[in-house]
C-alpha cells in the first residue's frame, strides 16, 4: 500500500481496486461479525425489525383469533396478557422505531453522498445491543416470563407489590436496550447529517428523507431520556425498595404516566416521521417532479417535532387533571393536524396533473392517503377532551392508532422497501405480486380495523382477554378476526416477495426508477466505499439536474478509510477525516453491555460487577492502534 | 344502538352532551376526509403539464387556514361541552366507588332518614337526580365507564377523583373497567340501574337493612359463619365481617354475581363457590372445600339474601 | 453515469479545527441527552416536591460536603480551561502535566460524594423524597465516575507512542468539553437539592 496515495487521475477500475482493499470488511465470521458497513448493518437491522414485524403478527393473530367469539378459549387471561404486552411492545420498541432508523441509517450516508456513517462502531455496537434486548423479551416470552403490564407498564400494576416476579424487569430493562440502541442510532445520524453532507449540498438541497430522519433523531434525542429515566426508577422500585411511585410513602403513581408520555407521544412522530420522507421520496420520483412547498415541507417536520413534546397529557384526560391544563392539550393536540395538514396539501399540489407512474410504491402512497387522513381525523377527535372520555382505552382508540401507525408509517414504509428493494439488493422486487400483496393488505386492514370504531362506541374496552356473550360485540369481532386473515395473507405475500425477488428478481441497475437523488448515482448494491467519487451537488435533486456527466470531487486518500467532513449550513469542504475499520470490540462491547443488564434484573450488584468488562471492552474499542485511520 | 353498554345510546345528560358534539364532528371530519381523497382523485386523473401550477401555493394557503379554523372550532367546541360535564350540582347524591382487583365496592352515605350501608357490583341511581361520585382504589389503577350515562374517570391509588353525572332516562346499564388493572380486567363489570326516586328510595332502604330474621335460622348461615368466607366477606347481621371481598349481605337482590361475571341464579352461585378460579382466573377467592350438603344449604340461604 | 470532475480536495488538511471533528458533535449530541435526563430527573424532583404537604420530610440536608463538591468542581474549571489551551497548542507535556490534574480533580469531588450521601438523613428506600435526593446524586455521581476512567485512559494513552498526534488533543478537548457539562449539570443539582429546601 502506497502511503498518501491519491484518487487522482485513476481510471476507474483502478480507483476501484484501491477502494476495494481499504474499504472491504474481511470474509469469513469473524469479518462478518466485526463489520462496521453502514449498509451491512442497516440491512441486519431491517431484516431482524421484518422479522419481530412477523413475530408480532402472530401475536396479532392469535388476539384476533381469541376475541373471534365470546367466551373463547384459546388461551386464558395470563397468556392473553402477555400476549397483548408483548405484542405492543414489541412493535414499538423492536419494530417500529428500529426499522424506521434502520432505515435511516442505510440510506442518510447514501442520500448525503458520504462513504460511511458517522461512528461506523457504535452503529455496529447499536445493533447487537438491540438483538440482544429483542432476544431478551423473545426468549422470556417463550419460557412464561413475558411481560403482562401493558406496553404502557402502568404502576402499580408494575411496581413491586402487584406484579410479582421478573416479568415487568424484563420488560423495563428491555427498554434500556432499545433506547441504548436508538439513542445511538439517533446520534450517528444527527451528525452524518451535519458533517458528512456531499460538498455543495447546503441545508436547502437535503433530500425531504433526509431532513426526516434529522427531525426524527432530535425527537429521539429528547424523548428517550424520559422512558430512561421512567424504567431505571421502575426498575428501582421493584428492586431495592425506592419510593417513586408509591403514594403511601410520597410517591406519585401519576408521575409515571407523566414520564410515559412524555416520551411515548413523541414516539409516534419517531415512527411517523421518517414516513414522511419516505412518502416525499416516492411522490417525487414517480411523479419526476421535486416535492411541491419544499420549505413548507421541514418547516412542517419541524413543527411536528416541536409540537409533540407539548400534547403527552391527552393520554392522561380521564385521570383526573385540572380541566383548563387539559383544555389547553386539547388545543395542542389539535394544533399538530396543522403541520400534518400542510405535508398532506403539499404532496396533493405535487400529485396534481402529474400523471404518476403506478408502480407498487406509488400504490402505498395512495393506501397511506386513504387510511391515515382516516386516522388523523379520528386522532382530532381523541384530542377533545369530551370525546375522549368516551373514546379512551376502548377499541376505537385501538382502530384510531393502528390507522395512524399502520396507514401513516407502515404502508410508506412497505412501500419505500419495494422502491428502494433494487438499491440494497440491485434486483426488482416482483411488480404484480407486489399488487396483490398491497391490494391485500390494504384491504384487509380497513376491513379489519375500520369495525373496532364501532366496537369502541359500543363500549369494548381494551386489553380484555375476552368478553361475554350478552354483548352485542361478536359479530364485530368475528368480522374483525376473519379480516385480519387478509391482512396477514397480503403481509405473507410480501415476505415472501422480498425473498424471492432478492434471489432471483430481474437486475435492477443504478436508478431504476429515475429518481434524483445521490443514492441512484451509485451501483446496486452500493460498494462498501458508496461513491467511487465524492459527489457534488448543485440543486436539490442533483440526478435529475446533471444530465450526462455527475459533477464529483477528487482528492481523497486511498490508503485509509477516508471521507470528507463539510460545514453545516453550506457544506462547503472542511477536512479528510478518517472512518473507523473494522472491529469486533463493538460486539463484545454490547455482549458486555448485556450481561451486565441482565445480571442487573436480579441484584444492583451487577452494575457494580458488570460495568467492569464494560470498560475493558470500550478500551478495547477506542485505543489507536497506529493504522493510517489514526494519522492526521 | 350498541345497547346498555354504548356510547351511542345515552341514558345520562353527559352522554347526551357529548354525543351532541360528536356527530357533528365525525359529520365535519368526515367531510374533510372525502374532501382530501376527491382532491386526490382529480389530480391523479388530470392531464396536465410538468410544473405544479402557480395557484398552488394559494390553495395550500386558504387549505392551512381552513385547517386552522377547523381546529379553534372543534377546540371551543370541545372546552364548551366539558365545561357543564365537569360542573358540580347542588345538593347531589353522593356514592363512594371504589375500584379493586376485581370488583366494584359501592357505598351510599347516609342521608336525611336513609342509613349509609355498602353494597358491591351495583349502582342504583334516582332518575334526574344529580350524582356525585367519589372514585378511587385500592389496589391498582381502574377506570369507570358507564358509556350510556357519561365519559370514563379514572380511580387512581393516592387520588381522589369526581364524576358528576345525572341520568335521564330509566333502565339498566353496564359498565365495566377501562384501565388495564389485571388478570381479570376483561371480568370487572358493574350494573347500574335508573329507576325513578320513590323505588330508588325503596331500594336505599333495603339495602341498608340488616339479614332479616328468618334468614338467621337458615342451615346454609352456619356454614357461612364456620367455614372461612367471614374472613374475607360481610354479611350484616351475623358474625361475618371481612372487609376484603364483596358484602354479601343483599347479594341476590343484585343482577349478576362477580363484577358481572354471571347471571345471579341459584346454579351460577352454587358453580362459583365451588370452583371460584376456573370461572374467573386469577381471583382473590379461594376455593373452600364444602361437602354436597354444605354447599347446597349454602348456595340456597345466600340466593334467600334478598 | 459517468463523472465530471468539478473539485479538488487534496489540498483540505485531514484533521481540521474542532467544528470539523464528528467527534465533538458527537460529544455534544451526548451532553444534549444526558442534560435532558438531568433536567427530568430536577422536573421529577420539583414534580415530588409540589404534590408533598411537607418538603422536605426529612431535615434540610447539611450544607457542608455538597457545598465542598461544589467548590471543587468550580476550583476545577481553572486547570481545566488551561487543560484545552495546551491541548490547542499541542504542548504534550503539559497536556500530560493538565490530566493528571485533572485526574485529582476527578477523584476529589468523589471522595467528598460519599459524604454527600449521609448529608440528607434519609435513605433511598425511606421515602420517595429519599429516592429522588439518591436518584439526582447517583445519576450525578455516575457522571463523575465515568468521566473518571475516560481522562485516567486519555491519561496513559498520552504516555504511550499513540500520545502526539493531532487526534488525541481533540480527544482531549473533548474530555475538556464534557468536564465543563459536568460541572454544569452540577450546579442547579446542587441548587435543588441543598437551597431548594431552604427556600
Amino acid at each position: 500500500m502506497i502511503p498518501d496515495q491519491r484518487d487522482m487521475g485513476l481510471d476507474d477500475a483502478a480507483l476501484q481496486a484501491a477502494l476495494r482493499r481499504v474499504w472491504s470488511s474481511r470474509g469469513g465470521l469473524l469479518g462478518a461479525l466485526a463489520s462496521v458497513d453502514h449498509k451491512t448493518v442497516g440491512r441486519r437491522y431491517i431484516v431482524t425489525a421484518f422479522a419481530f414485524l412477523l413475530l408480532g403478527g402472530v401475536l396479532a393473530m392469535l388476539m384476533r383469533w381469541q376475541l373471534a367469539q365470546p367466551e373463547a378459549r384459546l388461551m386464558g387471561p395470563d397468556r392473553y396478557n402477555q400476549v397483548f404486552t408483548m405484542h405492543g411492545t414489541n412493535m414499538m420498541f423492536l419494530f417500529a422505531v428500529p426499522v424506521m432508523e434502520a432505515m435511516g441509517g442505510y440510506l442518510v450516508p447514501l442520500m448525503v453522498g458520504t462513504r460511511n456513517i458517522a461512528f461506523p462502531r457504535l452503529n455496529a455496537f447499536s445493533y447487537w445491543v438491540y438483538l440482544f434486548g429483542g432476544l431478551l423479551l423473545w426468549g422470556a416470552f417463550l419460557l412464561d416470563m413475558g411481560p403482562d403490564v401493558g406496553w404502557f407498564a402502568y404502576v402499580p400494576l408494575s411496581g413491586p407489590q402487584y406484579a410479582a416476579g421478573k416479568r415487568a424487569d424484563i420488560w423495563a430493562q428491555m427498554i434500556t436496550f432499545t433506547e441504548v440502541s436508538a439513542l445511538a442510532v439517533a446520534v450517528e445520524i444527527v451528525v452524518t447529517v451535519f458533517k458528512q453532507r456531499a460538498p455543495g449540498m447546503s441545508l436547502d438541497r437535503m433530500p425531504l428523507f433526509v431532513w426526516a430522519m434529522l427531525v426524527t433523531a432530535f425527537i429521539i434525542i429528547v424523548a428517550m431520556p424520559a422512558i430512561v429515566t421512567a424504567s431505571t426508577a421502575l426498575i428501582l422500585d421493584r428492586l431495592v425498595g425506592t419510593h417513586f411511585f408509591n403514594p403511601a410513602e410520597g410517591g406519585d403513581v401519576l408521575l409515571w404516566q407523566h414520564l410515559f408520555w412524555f416520551f411515548g407521544h413523541p414516539e409516534v412522530y419517531i415512527i411517523f416521521v421518517p414516513a414522511v420522507g419516505m412518502v416525499s421520496a416516492i411522490i417525487g420520483t414517480f411523479c419526476r417532479r421535486p416535492v411541491f412547498g419544499y420549505l413548507a415541507m421541514v418547516l412542517a417536520l419541524v413543527g411536528i417535532a416541536l409540537l409533540s413534546f407539548g400534547l403527552w397529557v391527552h393520554h392522561m384526560f380521564t385521570t383526573g387533571l385540572p380541566r383548563l391544563g387539559e383544555s389547553f392539550f386539547t388545543a395542542s393536540s389539535m394544533a399538530i393536524a396543522v403541520p400534518s395538514g400542510l405535508q398532506i396539501f403539499c404532496w396533493l399540489a405535487t400529485l396534481w396533473g402529474a400523471q404518476p407512474r403506478m408502480a407498487v410504491p406509488m400504490l402505498y402512497v395512495l393506501a397511506f392517503f386513504f387510511t391515515f387522513v382516516l386516522g388523523g381525523m379520528t386522532g382530532v377527535m381523541v384530542a377533545s377532551v369530551p370525546l375522549d372520555t368516551q373514546l379512551h382505552d376502548s377499541y376505537f382508540v385501538v382502530a384510531h392508532f393502528h390507522y395512524v401507525l399502520i396507514g401513516g408509517a407502515v404502508f410508506p414504509l412497505l412501500g419505500a422497501i419495494h422502491y428502494w428493494f433494487p438499491k440494497v439488493t440491485g434486483r426488482m422486487m416482483r411488480e404484480v405480486t407486489g399488487r396483490w400483496a398491497c391490494g391485500m393488505i390494504f384491504l384487509g386492514f380497513n376491513l379489519a380495523f375500520f369495525p373496532m370504531h364501532i366496537l369502541g362506541l359500543w363500549g369494548m374496552p381494551r386489553r380484555v382477554y375476552t368478553y361475554q356473550p350478552e354483548l352485542p360485540w361478536a359479530g364485530l369481532n368475528l368480522f374483525a378476526s376473519v379480516s385480519s386473515v387478509l391482512l396477514a395473507g397480503g403481509f405473507l405475500l410480501f415476505f415472501w416477495n422480498a425473498w424471492r425477488s432478492a434471489r432471483h428478481g430481474a437486475p435492477a441497475g443504478d436508478d431504476p426508477w429515475g429518481g434524483p437523488t445521490l443514492e441512484w448515482a451509485t451501483s446496486s448494491p452500493p460498494p462498501p466505499w458508496n461513491f467511487t467519487r465524492i459527489p457534488v451537488v448543485e440543486s436539490v435533486s442533483p440526478l435529475w439536474d446533471a444530465r450526462e456527466a455527475l459533477p464529483v470531487a477528487e482528492g481523497l486518500r486511498l490508503d485509509r478509510r477516508e471521507l470528507l467532513i463539510t460545514s453545516l449550513m453550506d457544506a462547503t469542504p472542511e477536512a479528510r477525516d478518517s472512518s473507523p475499520q473494522d472491529s469486533i470490540w463493538p460486539l463484545l462491547a454490547a455482549i458486555a453491555t448485556s450481561v451486565m443488564l441482565i445480571w442487573s434484573i436480579f441484584t444492583p450488584w451487577a452494575v457494580v460487577w458488570g460495568s467492569i468488562p464494560v470498560a475493558i471492552t470500550l478500551i478495547g474499542w477506542f485505543w489507536p492502534r497506529g493504522t493510517p485511520e489514526d494519522e492526521s | 344502538m350498541g345497547g346498555w353498554q354504548s356510547a351511542l345510546a345515552p341514558g345520562g345528560a353527559s352522554a347526551e352532551a357529548i354525543l351532541g358534539l360528536f356527530w357533528p364532528v365525525v359529520a365535519l371530519l368526515g367531510l374533510i376526509w372525502l374532501l382530501v381523497l376527491l382532491v386526490l382523485g382529480a389530480g391523479l386523473l388530470r392531464r396536465a403539464g410538468s410544473q405544479v401550477p402557480r395557484q398552488a401555493y394559494l390553495v395550500i394557503g386558504a387549505a392551512t387556514i381552513g385547517t386552522v379554523l377547523v381546529i379553534i372550532g372543534l377546540t371551543t367546541a370541545s372546552y364548551l361541552v366539558t365545561r357543564p360535564i365537569a360542573a358540580a350540582a347542588e345538593a347531589p347524591l353522593v356514592v363512594q366507588l371504589r375500584g379493586l382487583q376485581w370488583w366494584w365496592q359501592v357505598t351510599y352515605r347516609e342521608e336525611g332518614e336513609a342509613a349509609a350501608f355498602v353494597t358491591a357490583n351495583e349502582l342504583h341511581l334516582p332518575l334526574g337526580r344529580p350524582v356525585r361520585l367519589e372514585l378511587s382504589a385500592e389496589d391498582v389503577i381502574h377506570s369507570f365507564w358507564v358509556p350510556n350515562l357519561a365519559g370514563k374517570q379514572d380511580m387512581i391509588p393516592g387520588r381522589d377523583n369526581v364524576l358528576h353525572l345525572t341520568a335521564t332516562t330509566p333502565g339498566t346499564y353496564r359498565a365495566q373497567c377501562a384501565e388495564f388493572c389485571g388478570m381479570q380486567h376483561a371480568h370487572m363489570a358493574l350494573l347500574v340501574v335508573v329507576e325513578p326516586a320513590e323505588d330508588f328510595a325503596r331500594w336505599r332502604a333495603a339495602q341498608a337493612a340488616p339479614v332479616p330474621a328468618e334468614a338467621l335460622a337458615a342451615e346454609g348461615r352456619r356454614v357461612f359463619e364456620q367455614r372461612p368466607c367471614g374472613a374475607c366477606h360481610t354479611v350484616r347481621g351475623t358474625t361475618a365481617a371481612g372487609g376484603t371481598g364483596p358484602d354479601l349481605t343483599h347479594l341476590a337482590s343484585r343482577g349478576t354475581l362477580a363484577a358481572g361475571l354471571l347471571p345471579m341464579t341459584r346454579g351460577a352461585l352454587a358453580a362459583w363457590i365451588a370452583d371460584p378460579q376456573t370461572l374467573k382466573p386469577g381471583n382473590n377467592m379461594p376455593l373452600v372445600p364444602l361437602s354436597a350438603d354444605e354447599l347446597q344449604a349454602l348456595t340456597a340461604w345466600l340466593a334467600s339474601l334478598r | 453515469m459517468r463523472h465530471r470532475v468539478v473539485a479538488d480536495l487534496s489540498g483540505l488538511p485531514i484533521c481540521g479545527n474542532r467544528r470539523s471533528s464528528p467527534s465533538w458533535w458527537g460529544t455534544l449530541a451526548f451532553m444534549l441527552i444526558e442534560g435532558t435526563g438531568f433536567a427530568l430527573a430536577i422536573g421529577v424532583y420539583l414534580y415530588l416536591a409540589g404534590l408533598a404537604p411537607v418538603w422536605p420530610p426529612a431535615v434540610p440536608p447539611d450544607l457542608a460536603a455538597g457545598s465542598g463538591v461544589t467548590l471543587v468542581l468550580l476550583a476545577s474549571l481553572m486547570p481545566n480551561l488551561l487543560l484545552g489551551r495546551w491541548a490547542e497548542a499541542k504542548d504534550l507535556r503539559r497536556v500530560r502535566l493538565g490530566l493528571l490534574v485533572m485526574l485529582g480533580f476527578g477523584i476529589l469531588p468523589l471522595v467528598l460524594r460519599a459524604y454527600e450521601f449521609q448529608a440528607f438523613h434519609v435513605g433511598w428506600d425511606d421515602s420517595a423524597y429519599g429516592s429522588i435526593v439518591w436518584f439526582l446524586l447517583g445519576l450525578h455521581t455516575t457522571h463523575l465516575l465515568s468521566d473518571l476512567i475516560e481522562t485516567a485512559v486519555l491519561a496513559a494513552l498520552m504516555f504511550t507512542r499513540h500520545a502526539d498526534n493531532p487526534r488525541r488533543y481533540g480527544d482531549v478537548k473533548d474530555e475538556v468539553t464534557y468536564w465543563n457539562f459536568v460541572v454544569a449539570t452540577w450546579l442547579p443539582v446542587y441548587a435543588c437539592l441543598y437551597w431548594g429546601p431552604r427556600l
